[in-house]
């Protein structure tokens, strides 16, 4: 009994421990400040200069310029400058809310579909849930790829089914048309991340008690009401984290749009109009105004998240 | 509820089988497709008519995929290494040590994981250029580091929470020292959970495609996206179709195999860090 350790004894070995904490943690924190922290700050600070992608330390302080400058002509009209009267970066910010709007809620729904059908029980459901995890598993490069030969205009599949079937009647140059290149774009994301969404909503449904739906059942309530009645408020929680990860995943799109429809002004992105400043247009600064924008967008989604939601991430509600 | 049964039965097995085709389709197209050549690569076919090795002999031969694919690899496996090291000591302090700032600091490593990566474009590039590694494969692994560190953190952290408490405890009452405890006790309970981490990380590594853009400027650095996605014919109307696709499906059969090998785990990987991998 006796050797119980006292209280202070309690006390330091809480103090190792943290002291052991703070060496455990410290290398990464290190590491995620020099690929993290550190870069953002120099990304910020060079959008409030004049630096050139082959001179980088040449760079002179020149404010808020590279957003919005004013400047009176000897002829008494004033001009506006800088990314936020940009036209192209506004076609760009409207390509991208446009994007992750229509993907997020389509993905939505159809991850909903496609994780009811695999939380029913049915033979060969593994077979399915394996089948979904193949354009997940493939690089977005390679579906890029891949659905750009599909939609190909001349010798493109997608065009061949359709005129088969007879939904169009002439070949639809899917990717390169300014009509149809958002929505070539918006399919490829849709086929690519459905699967993730459904298996988090997925992972949600499984957490929902099945006597719910048995009691249900025998007090003869229709399955489409008891799914908005009850399994929709249930698997709230899980289906809010799934979009808003998604949500700020489809507002830094870059790749896909870059490799599916280059060039394309109908689905050029904020991260797709910022490299292309930064480093084809050598207006590196200029580029670094326009992507600490697209972070500062992403900031406030993520506030308000955080804010709105107040999740509970660290897991454990008892501190 | 008015549908007799067998039509709802039937209504059902349709629904998954469009599910599945749906999924399955676009790969099983690039397939037969990387098997055509010639005129075959122009005539719609939706089974494979034609078995030619051609394209891949195109793709192989040529020195730089191969190249790429070497690249990729070393830059991926480095990547998930230091990353998984970093990150089993990292969560072991935030999943079993109290600590004030905790919360904090958990809220700020799942921020950096959604951070837009062209955000940190600008500053990554001049440190790169600093350190002089602009064009080598540690220019990637550095830079990777951003959203590979985050996830494995995240995920290692809800699973080494998910450990029973005793363990640790009667090791503790041993005398074991924290290191110890990582070391000899958790290290091997981990097992599955780093063999999770580690592969969506790879994953993850293995497809980025901004970073590894920006960051190389020859073709004998590039890894297999910037390979696939610059892979150009003569002229612009030219475009290499069949070796694309064979191309393709070289770097993805394994992905595939191995996604569909870790099925189970991977989805529980995934739920637990609700991160994109």
């Amino acid at each position: 009994m006796t050797f119980l350790p006292s209280r202070s004894g309690d006390l330091s070995l809480l103090q190792q421990r943290q002291r052991a904490a703070f060496w455990f943690l410290a290398p990464m924190l290190a590491a995620l400040i020099c690929v993290a922290a550190w870069p953002l700050l120099r990304t910020i600070w060079f959008s409030f200069t004049d630096t050139s992608l082959s001179d980088l330390y040449g760079g002179q302080w020149i404010g808020f310029d590279n957003y919005l400058s004013m400047r009176t002509l000897s002829s008494g009209r004033t001009v506006w400058r800088g990314t936020l009267v940009d036209p192209a970066w506004w076609n760009a910010v409207w390509n991208t809310l446009r994007f992750a709007f229509v993907s997020v809620t389509l993905e939505t729904v159809l991850g909903l579909i496609v994780a009811l059908v695999l939380n029913a029980e049915f033979r060969g459901r593994g077979l399915v849930r394996a089948a979904i995890l193949i354009p997940w598993a493939i690089p977005t490069i390679v579906s890029a790829k891949i659905w750009a030969w599909m939609l190909n205009d001349q010798f493109g599949i997608i065009n061949d089914m359709l005129l088969s079937v007879g939904l169009i009647d002439q070949k639809i140059a899917w990717t390169a048309s300014v009509d149809t290149a958002m929505y070539a774009v918006l399919m490829v994301d849709i086929w690519k991340t459905t699967p993730f969404m459904a298996l988090l909503i997925l992972a949600g449904l499984q957490m929902v008690p099945r006597d719910i739906y048995e009691a249900a059942r025998i007090d003869g309530i229709h399955p489409v009401k008891v799914f908005f009645r009850v399994t929709l408020p249930l698997i709230r929680p899980a289906l809010m984290v799934a979009v808003i990860f998604r949500m700020l995943d489809s507002l830094r799109i870059f790749d896909l749009v870059y490799v599916l429809t280059p060039n394309s002004a109908a689905t050029k992105t904020m991260s797709v109009i910022s490299r292309e400043n930064m480093v084809d247009f050598d207006k590196f600064a200029y580029g670094a105004a326009q992507s600490t924008l697209l972070f500062s967008i992403i900031a406030i989604f993520v506030l308000l998240y955080i804010w709105l939601g107040r999740v509970d991430l660290t897991g454990d509600s008892s501190r | 509820m008015t549908m007799p049964q067998p039509i709802k039965t039937l209504a059902f097995y349709a629904l998954v089988a469009v599910i599945v085709l749906f999924s399955v389709f676009p790969f099983y197209y690039a397939i037969v497709t990387s098997f055509a050549t010639g005129t075959a690569l122009f005539e719609v076919s939706y089974w494979p008519k034609v078995f030619d090795l051609s394209n891949y002999n195109a793709v192989l031969g040529g020195r730089n995929f191969g190249r790429s694919i070497l690249n990729s690899l070393f830059i991926a496996s480095t990547t998930v290494i230091c990353a998984l090291f970093l990150a089993v000591t990292a969560s072991y302090a935030l999943a079993r040590v109290h600590f004030r700032g905790r919360g904090l600091l958990m809220m700020t490593i799942l921020a950096v994981s959604m951070f837009p990566q062209i955000a940190v474009l600008a500053g990554l590039f001049e440190l790169i250029r600093f350190l002089g590694i602009f064009n080598t494969p540690w220019a990637m692994i550095l830079s990777y580091t951003i959203f590979t560190l985050p996830f494995t953190v995240w995920v290692l952290t809800t699973f080494m929470r998910d450990l029973p408490v005793e363990i640790e405890e009667a090791a503790i009452v041993d005398g074991a020292t924290p290191w110890i405890i990582i070391t000899r006790v958790f290290l091997p309970l981990l097992w599955p959970a780093l063999v999770t981490t580690g592969l969506l990380a790879f994953i993850g590594a293995w497809n980025e495609f901004l970073f590894a853009l920006t960051f190389t400027s020859s073709e004998t650095t590039r890894t297999v996206p910037v390979a696939i996605g610059l892979l150009s014919g003569a002229s612009q109307q030219e475009i290499p179709w069949g070796p694309i696709m064979a191309a393709s499906v070289i770097v993805t059969v394994p992905l595939v195999l191995l996604v569909l090998i870790f099925q189970r785990k991977i989805v529980a990987g995934l739920t637990a860090g609700g991160v994109k991998g």
